[in-house]
């Protein structure tokens, strides 16, 4: 029987471990492409956003864009690895409709960047680190489209050039889960760091997946290669469909052909990719129209100066200094604007909960509207002065829930809302006791049931009362008053 | 009106300057000297039309008394260099109809400083080859003929600047530009009687130039005498932002240069130049150029470059390499010829098969070759390696010398359809020159004698890197000294 | 290194130029006599030699991030032998 916490999986003949590797394309976010002055933007007008560079043109020739070295090595220090000062651009050789130059200028032997590694969490609350083989930085191809016409494929070259950073991982993760927490870490990483933004769908981030399967202890078995993933959801249903594809094949007695595979998302299936049967020879060699790229240590430091707080870090510091349980922090440091929206909220206040309002309440709110944190119908400053007006005991936390409805719809601080709509907590121990006591005197017959055992019949009377003060009695001075009296 | 085709670039310069002539009239003799040597075939695209309206915007600006270095003076471009909105092919099928939506720098430096263009000259296809004999569009013939009873038909210009030699030679235009990646503006130069010098790499910008072997490619000019030389390449010269490979060099006045004093400077002489079967005329006439520059009071040395032999199969390695990627984007897709196929792969394989002719077949496939897994160690790498010997050997000889004088090639030109059986021969031609590019310095051919044929023979002066200056001066003592006055035979 | 038809035909095939069967054997002699040649390179020692980088001795300079290009879609697509709707268009590849 496969342990879980050994991270296998049962197959008809036992237990197997399944390997993966991911290689993420990242596209730089940048103004201009990688060697051209073209604009890197998503979604103009077909070839609009071209030079005769990206193009191939006879006679043209690369420069290379210091903004995208700046991301690629801000990216190296966020997934703490090693800066190569001197790296090498070379030319991968291969003939398609989207690669205007018959070559893609990209970096073979010496990346910008080295080893590194992340550490990822699960939702078991483990955490594991991964390892970073290398990045680099590369040209991406244009966009073809196979389906706009019987006969003819249409290109548009807007994408080519654009800077990628290719991010490789060691082949660390062993499960499904652990490739999905690996991408959204790395992501979230990204985000922070404002070198890539992260987008799958609009295809600024892709990930080809690396699959293959071994009996534990056993040597590492023939691996298939799921290119262009474009989502963290189909990544893990890929991994997972891909195992089980080789795991079956073997044991039914096959052998697993090394080859590319796409995902296809209807059906849930890997399958063959057909103009990739054939192995390519690349043919490497540098580009002779660059230069050795050649970084000064000192600029190297300027840009660590420059990184800001990372996820983990943020987390660390939330759960050391807001006291959070590390799942909320998780969940508050996963997108950097909600972190500073949170900081804002709870700093100088309950931490907790702030924590509870933003992570319940509030997403709650923008997941039903499908709103960002940036859309926010409500700001950091006034859902801050509503945990003021609890705090003060203004307002109970429940009375603080419509109040909050109220600030959603109408955008209005919750002050002007508690003042309008007379929400202001009772706490006056007189008001409560009048209202106990006409709600006893009201329920003679209640009362003594009370009296003679039936405990459950002071929710009625707390009911009562509430009803009687329009919701505003504060709860823990009515409870206690109430049990006074009905004492007797 | 044949006298003004006789000029220099300086002298037509000095006579539009001093009113003797108007820049049309310059240009109309120039435009019918294209007329009449045009069985030469040493123009792929002529440009009357735009020449003269660029002649007479040069009238109107020189009236005013203003005027660039070149302004006003008839050039012609090597089909190379894309010039915006004119047909640049490249001397290949497979640029059929290519019209470059942007202008070359070098062009651009040209036209800014007044030039007027003719039109684009016939070279090898893709700048591949040393006779002028693989463009699509034809041979090119050399003006030069051999002395009667020595007659086999017309003879090569040399290449692959073949169409910009022979229209310099020829009087068809005052100056032109070349390419060298191999010995291409030298070699030419050398067998058309004409001089040509191709500067340190990264001295000119490659920008807009139809890319060969790009770590060997330069542009230079080819004139009639050492002083338009200078002129020209102080115009083509100058740092490129857009070429990464472009040096962030000052251009020197390279005019200024020329004192004619060359005292004290020391000569390199390479033992290993004399090569096995070399005509013993070549050999005399290196001996008289080591002898003129001594009578000016410099001093030869010997020297050794013992990697010297290596230096042609490196090149026939790396540039190969190079070109099977550069020429990977004649693919039909976005410009040129496009020939049918059922699929992608398809279209790119009829449409390349088709558009390039033999010799560049053969170099892409020996390139495509050499970078192939399992080969690029043992083929590209130890190429490279060998370079970086080539070069030190040069480095540590710029040591002892200042500059070193070599013939240019190995013959005079030969005729059309000699050494047609066997590439290698041909690429024997380049045997000289190839080295210079391999270490990136400047090389200049100056016309120097005659052979027994009565064809011209050059005289090669290499420099240390950035060192044009040194460059012209001796080959400006060495013009003098071999007071070069014989002219083709056909012309226009 | 012998170039036989197969090996030219690979070749071939990398480079996307279509030899004809009946021209590969001449082809791969043409290219044998070339390879022979150059093998001649052999000879030399370049143990510690490290191959060129450039001949150039400086390092890749930078550009600013500026958008400098683009916005000119007819310059780019009125050389194409097929184009239309802004595309580019080739055969159909089936992916």
């Amino acid at each position: 029987m496969a342990n879980p916490a050994d991270r296998l999986i049962e197959g008809r003949t036992g237990a197997w471990e399944i390997v993966i590797g991911l290689e993420v394309h990242a596209q730089v976010i940048s103004n201009a492409k990688l060697f051209s002055g073209a604009a890197a933007d998503f979604g103009a007008e077909p070839n609009e956003q071209v030079s005769p560079v990206d193009a191939g043109f006879p006679g043209m020739l690369p420069v290379l864009n210091g903004k995208c070295v700046e991301q690629a090595v801000k990216t190296g220090l966020g997934l703490n690895a090693q800066i190569n000062l001197t790296s090498v651009f070379d030319r991968k050789n291969y003939f398609y409709a989207d690669l205007p130059q018959g070559y893609q200028i990209s970096q073979f032997t010496q990346p910008i960047v080295g080893k590194g590694e992340i550490r990822i969490d699960l939702a078991d609350g483990s955490s594991r680190m991964i390892g970073i083989t290398r990045l680099h930085l590369e040209q991406d191809a244009g966009k073809s489209m196979h389906d706009q016409h019987p006969t003819l494929s249409y290109i548009d070259l807007n994408r080519s050039g654009v800077a990628l950073m290719e991010i490789v991982s060691e082949p660390d993760m062993r499960t499904a889960e652990e490739a999905g927490a690996y991408l959204k870490k790395l992501r979230s990483i990204l985000r922070y760091l404002g070198t890539c933004d992260g987008n799958m769908e609009e295809g600024s981030m892709r990930c080809d997946c690396n699959v293959s399967v071994r009996k534990p202890g056993d040597a590492l078995g023939t691996r298939c290669e799921i290119k262009n993933v474009n989502s963290i959801r189909f990544v893990m249903q890929a991994i997972e469909y891909e195992a089980r594809r080789q795991i079956e094949i073997i044991e039914d007695g096959g052998t697993i052909k090394q080859e590319t595979r796409l995902f296809d998302s209807g059906r849930g299936e890997t399958r063959t990719m057909r103009s990739k049967e054939e192995a390519h020879d690349y043919r490497y060699f540098p580009d002779p129209d660059l230069l050795p790229l050649v970084l000064d240590p000192a600029w190297v430091e300027t840009i660590r100066a420059t990184m800001p707080e990372l996820p983990d870090a943020k987390k660390s510091r939330f759960v050391t200094d807001y006291k959070l349980t590390p799942y909320d922090a998780d969940v508050l440091v996963a997108e950097q604007s909600v972190a500073a929206f949170y900081e804002s909220v709870a700093k100088g206040r309950d931490a907790k909960l702030a924590a509870n309002w933003v992570t319940s309440d509030l997403f709650g709110v923008l997941n039903k509207r499908g709103l960002g944190i940036d859309q926010s119908p409500v700001s950091a400053a006034q859902l801050g002065e509503m945990l003021d007006l609890i705090a003060d005991n203004t307002i109970s936390s429940k009375i603080a829930k419509d109040v909050f409805a109220e600030m959603v719809e109408t955008g209005e601080a919750a002050g002007a809302i508690v003042e309008a709509k007379g929400l202001r907590q009772v706490t006056d121990s007189g008001a409560i006791e009048s209202a106990i006591a006409a709600v006893i005197a009201a329920n003679q017959d209640k009362v003594a049931e009370y009296r003679s055992g039936k405990d459950k019949l002071f929710g009625f009377f707390v009911g009562q009362v509430m009803k009687a003060t329009q919701g505003k009695a504060n709860p823990a001075l009515l409870n206690s008053l109430l049990r006074e009296k009905l004492a007797g | 009106m044949a006298e003004l085709t006789d000029l220099t670039l300086a002298a037509a310069r000095a006579g539009l300057e001093a009113r003797e002539f108007s820049a049309v009239e310059l240009t109309k003799a120039h435009i019918a000297a294209m007329d009449q040597a045009r069985a030469l075939n040493a123009f792929i695209t002529e440009t009357p039309d735009l020449a003269l309206a660029r002649a007479a915007e040069s009238d109107a600006r020189l009236a005013k008394g203003e005027g660039g270095v070149l302004e006003g003076l008839p050039i012609a471009i090597k089909d190379l260099f894309c010039t915006k909105g004119v047909l640049t092919t490249a001397g290949s099928h497979i640029l059929d109809g290519f019209k470059p939506p942007y202008e070359s720098t070098v062009t651009a430096n040209l036209w800014a400083a007044g030039a007027v263009g003719l039109g684009k000259l016939n070279l090898d296809e893709f700048a591949m080859g040393s006779a002028n004999i693989t463009s699509y569009y034809g041979p090119v013939i050399n003006p030069w003929t051999p002395h009667a009873g020595a007659a086999k038909g017309p003879l090569v210009p040399g290449g692959s600047s073949g169409g910009s030699a022979a229209a310099v030679a020829a009087r068809i235009a005052l100056a032109a530009t070349g390419t060298d990646t191999g010995g291409s503006i030298r070699q030419p130069a050398s067998f058309c009687g004409i001089v040509g010098i191709k500067p340190t790499y990264g001295r000119v910008s490659r920008w807009g130039v139809v890319a060969f072997a790009s770590s060997l490619d330069q542009a230079g000019p080819m004139t009639r005498t050492v002083e338009d030389a200078a002129i020209m390449l102080g115009v083509m010269a100058g740092h490129d932002p857009k070429d990464s490979t472009s040096a962030p060099m000052p251009v020197p006045d390279f005019r200024a240069a020329l004192t004619g004093d060359i005292r004290g400077l020391k000569i390199g002489i390479p033992r290993e130049y004399r090569v096995d079967n070399m005509p013993a005329e070549i050999d005399r006439l290196w001996q008289q150029g080591i002898e003129w520059l001594r009578a000016a009071g410099a001093e030869p040395v010997e020297i050794s470059l013992p990697m010297t032999k290596y230096a042609l199969p490196v090149y026939y390695i790396i540039a190969p390499a190079e070109a099977s990627a550069n020429l990977a984007r004649y693919d039909g897709v976005r410009f040129g010829l496009r020939v049918p196929g059922a699929s992608l792969d398809e279209m790119y394989e009829n449409t390349r098969a088709a558009g390039f002719g033999a010799e560049v077949k053969r170099r892409v496939l020996i390139g495509t070759y050499v970078l192939s897994a399992g080969y690029y160690d043992a083929y590209y790498l130890k190429a490279q390696r060998i370079r970086t010997l080539i070069a030190r050997d040069f480095e540590a000889a710029f040591q002892k010398v200042d500059a070193i004088l070599t013939p240019t090639a190995p013959s005079a030109a030969f005729a059309i359809g000699e050494k047609m059986d066997d590439p290698l021969a041909m690429y024997l031609n380049d045997v000289f020159t190839v080295p210079v590019n391999l270490a990136g310095l400047p090389g200049l051919s100056v016309p120097a004698g005659l052979s027994a044929d009565g064809l011209p023979l050059g005289l090669q002066v290499i420099g240390r890197a950035f060192d044009e200056a040194t460059v012209l001066r001796v080959g400006g003592v060495l013009e003098t000294a071999a007071a070069f006055t014989a002219t083709p035979a056909r012309r226009g | 290194m012998a170039l036989d038809k197969a090996t030219v035909a690979r070749i071939a095939t990398l480079a996307r130029i279509k030899v004809p069967e009946a021209d590969r054997e001449a082809l791969g002699h043409e290219l044998n006599n070339i390879l022979h040649w150059v093998e001649q390179l052999d000879e030399v020692d370049t143990a510690d030699v490290p191959p060129m980088a450039s001949v150039v001795h400086l390092t890749q300079p930078l550009r600013e991030d500026v958008v400098t290009d683009g916005a000119r879609a007819d310059d780019v697509l009125k050389n194409a032998p097929g184009a239309a709707h802004g595309f580019f268009t080739v055969p159909k590849v089936i992916e």
